[in-house]
C-alpha cells in the first residue's frame, strides 16, 4: 500500500478494506459523509458491510453500538465536532459505560474544517473525548502512522477516537518505522527545550526547532499521537533532560494536549512549561493558512514559546 | 393449567417480586415496572429463545429494556426464570450491588444492553438487529421504549432508520401507561397519534392491551410473521398497575415504598 503523498482518507479506506478481509466482523456505520470520507470505496467492496444512518450522529453511534453488542467491529465516522460534542452521552454511555468496542473516526479536526468554518470547527473535541473513562485518542501524523497503528487500535478492546486528517500532507516518518499506542513516537532530540506536538502542528515543530537551531537553542521534537492514555514516561523523560516544555496542538490549549502534558508535569516534575494551541477561542471559517496565523499555530508561534520557555528556566 | 393461566401466574409472580424487590429498598420506580410485567412474562416465558444456564448463548434471542428504569421489573423476572436466586433481588440499589437502578449488561446475568438515558436503549437495539439482518440470522431483538421516552429525538432517528431498512429481526413494544415525572403525557408534549407515526415511518403496528398476556402473544407471533419491516407493538397500560397504591397514579413513576405497602400489595395480588 503506498502510504506517502497521499490523501489520508484515501489511505484509510485501503487499510478499513485490508482489514476488513482479515476481520469479518468489521463493519462501518456513516452518517452521510461517506463521499467525504471516501468510504464510498469500501462500500464498493462490502455493500453488505456499509451501514448508512443517514443524517443522524446520535443514532450513527447507538447502532454502532448495537452491532459491537452483537460481536460486530463497527468503524463509525463523521466530522469531529459531531463524531464528539453532538454524541457525547451516546458516546460515554452506550460505548464507553457499556464496555462497548466502537473506533469512532472525526475527520477534519481543528482548523482543517477551513472553509466549512466555526461550527464545523472542534477545538475542543480532544477536550470531550479525554474525559471518557477508556478512551483512547489518537491523531494520526501521516499515512505512515495511520498504517502502522491500524492494527493496534484493532487489536485493543475498547473505545478508540481517530482525528483524522483528510487531506495529503508531507510524511513526517520513513516507511517501516515502528509504533506503539500509547507511546510517544521521538523525532529530533535536543538538549535545551521539548517540543510535544500532535497532528499538524508536528511539521510546524520540525520547522519551529529549525529556527530554533540557528539561534543555538537545540529542541527535540516529540510526536504524541496518543493523547489518551498519555505517554508519562516519555514526557518525564523530556522533563529531566531539557527543563523546559513546549506543546503544540491543533486544539484549544485547554483539555487537549497542552493539559494533559501539564497535568504529568505537576505532578512529577514541575518544569517551566508552555502552550502553543488555540487560546479558548472559537473556531471561524478560512484557509489554512489564514487560521494557523489568527489562531497562533505557527512554526513562528512554537519558537516564541520555546524562547520564553528557555529564557524562563534560566 | 392453560397458557392464559401460566402467564398471568408468571405476570402475578413478576409483579410480586418487583414489589419486594423495591420495597426493600424502599423506594423505586415502581410504576413503569410494573405496567411491563405482563410483556415480560409473555416474552420471558412463552416467545423468547433464551436459557438462562447459557446467558450467552449465540442464537439467543436480545431483550433491550431502553426505558432502563424498569430494571427491577426485568431483574424480577430473570430471577424467577432463574439466572440469579431471588435473594439477590433485596440488593437493588445497595451499596457494590449488582442490580442497579437501571439495567446494565454488565453487571447483571441475562441483561442484554445498557440503558438508562432515554433513547440509547433503542438505537443499541436496532444495530443489534440490524447484526442480525446482516448475518440474516433467525433470532430477533425484543426492545421496550417508554411512552414518555418517546418524546427523545434519538427515538425518532432510530425508527427511521429501522423503517428505511425494512429491519424484520426487531419487534419493538411501547409501554403507553400515559404517564411521565411531571404529570400525564398528553398534557406535556402529546405523543398521539403514536399509532400513526409509527406507520408513518414504515413500521407494521399493532395496538392492544398491555395487560392481556394472551393478546400479547398472538401480536408477538403476527410481528414475527411480518416479514420486510420492524414490528411496534402499542401496549395500552396502566402505570403502577397491580399496586393499590400505585396504580394509574401520576406519581407513581419514582415513590416511596416501604416493605408493608409492598406486603399489603403483594397481599392483593393473591395466589
Amino acid at each position: 500500500m503506498k502510504l506517502h503523498d497521499r490523501q489520508l482518507r484515501d489511505i484509510y479506506v485501503d487499510l478499513l478494506i485490508e482489514a476488513a478481509k482479515k476481520h469479518p466482523n468489521l463493519v462501518i456505520v456513516e452518517a452521510d459523509l461517506m463521499k467525504a470520507a471516501k468510504t464510498t470505496g469500501f462500500a464498493e467492496v462490502f455493500p453488505e458491510r456499509t451501514v448508512n444512518v443517514g443524517v443522524a450522529e446520535a443514532n450513527m453511534i447507538g447502532v454502532a453500538a448495537g452491532l459491537s453488542n452483537m460481536g460486530k467491529l463497527p468503524f463509525t465516522h463523521t466530522f469531529t465536532p459531531f463524531a464528539t460534542r453532538r454524541v457525547y452521552d451516546q458516546v460515554m454511555l452506550s460505548v464507553a459505560y457499556a464496555q462497548l468496542n466502537v473506533k469512532m473516526v472525526g475527520s477534519d479536526p481543528g482548523i482543517m474544517a477551513t472553509l466549512n468554518g466555526g461550527t464545523h470547527m472542534s477545538l475542543e473535541d480532544v477536550g470531550i473525548m479525554r474525559n471518557i473513562p477508556t478512551m483512547t485518542i489518537f491523531e494520526p501524523v501521516d499515512g505512515v502512522q495511520l498504517a502502522g497503528m491500524f492494527d493496534q487500535i484493532i487489536e485493543h478492546y475498547g473505545p478508540v477516537y481517530i482525528r483524522l486528517l483528510r487531506q495529503e500532507f508531507p510524511s513526517i516518518f520513513e516507511e517501516g518505522t515502528q509504533f506503539t499506542l500509547g507511546k510517544a513516537s521521538k523525532i529530533k532530540d535536543g538538549s535545551d527545550v521539548s517540543i510535544f506536538a500532535t497532528g499538524i502542528m508536528v511539521h510546524e515543530a520540525l520547522q519551529a526547532r529549525e529556527i530554533l537551531a540557528k539561534e543555538g537553542i537545540s529542541a527535540s521534537v516529540v510526536n504524541i499521537h496518543t493523547v489518551k492514555p498519555i505517554d508519562k514516561e516519555a514526557i518525564l523523560e523530556e522533563a529531566k533532560k531539557t527543563r523546559a516544555i513546549v506543546t503544540a496542538e491543533n486544539h484549544n490549549i485547554i483539555n487537549g494536549l497542552g493539559s494533559a502534558v501539564a497535568e504529568v508535569l505537576v505532578e512529577h516534575d514541575p518544569v517551566v512549561m508552555e502552550r502553543v494551541g488555540t487560546k479558548d477561542h472559537f473556531g471561524e471559517v478560512g484557509k489554512k493558512e489564514f487560521l494557523m496565523e489568527k489562531f497562533g499555530l505557527l512554526a513562528s508561534d512554537i519558537v516564541i514559546a520555546a524562547r520564553r520557555a528557555v529564557e524562563r528556566k534560566r | 393449567m392453560d397458557k392464559r393461566a401460566y402467564l398471568e401466574a408468571q405476570a402475578k409472580e413478576i409483579r410480586k417480586e418487583t414489589l419486594r424487590c423495591i420495597g426493600s429498598l424502599g423506594v423505586g420506580h415502581v410504576g413503569g415496572s410494573l405496567s411491563i410485567a405482563d410483556v415480560l412474562a409473555v416474552l420471558y416465558f412463552d416467545k423468547m429463545h433464551i436459557d438462562p444456564k447459557q446467558p450467552n448463548l449465540p442464537e439467543r434471542d436480545r431483550f433491550v429494556l431502553s426505558k432502563g428504569h424498569g430494571g427491577p421489573a426485568v431483574y424480577a423476572t430473570l430471577a424467577i426464570k432463574g439466572y440469579f436466586d431471588r435473594s439477590l433481588l433485596s440488593t437493588l440499589n445497595q451499596s457494590n450491588t449488582d442490580l442497579p437502578s437501571h439495567t446494565d449488561k454488565n453487571k447483571t446475568i441475562g441483561v442484554d444492553m445498557t440503558t438508562g438515558s432515554l433513547g440509547q436503549g433503542f438505537s443499541a437495539a436496532v444495530g443489534m438487529a440490524t447484526a442480525l439482518q446482516i448475518d440474516k440470522a433467525e433470532n430477533k431483538v425484543y426492545a421496550i421504549i417508554g411512552d414518555g421516552e418517546s418524546q427523545e429525538g434519538q427515538i425518532w432517528e432510530a425508527a427511521m432508520f429501522a423503517g428505511s431498512r425494512g429491519l424484520d429481526t426487531l419487534i419493538a413494544f411501547t409501554d403507553f401507561n400515559k404517564f411521565q415525572i411531571d404529570g400525564a403525557v398528553s398534557d406535556i408534549n402529546d405523543i398521539a397519534p403514536l399509532d400513526k407515526k409509527w406507520e408513518a415511518f414504515r413500521w407494521h403496528v399493532q395496538v392492544i392491551d398491555g395487560h392481556d398476556v394472551m393478546a400479547i402473544s398472538d401480536a408477538i407471533d403476527v410481528a414475527k410473521n411480518t416479514k420486510g419491516m420492524p414490528s411496534m407493538i402499542i401496549l395500552n397500560t396502566v402505570k403502577g398497575k397491580g399496586a393499590f397504591f400505585a396504580e394509574g397514579q401520576a406519581g407513581s413513576h419514582n415513590m416511596p415504598v416501604s416493605m408493608e405497602m409492598a406486603n399489603e400489595a403483594i397481599e392483593r395480588l393473591g395466589k
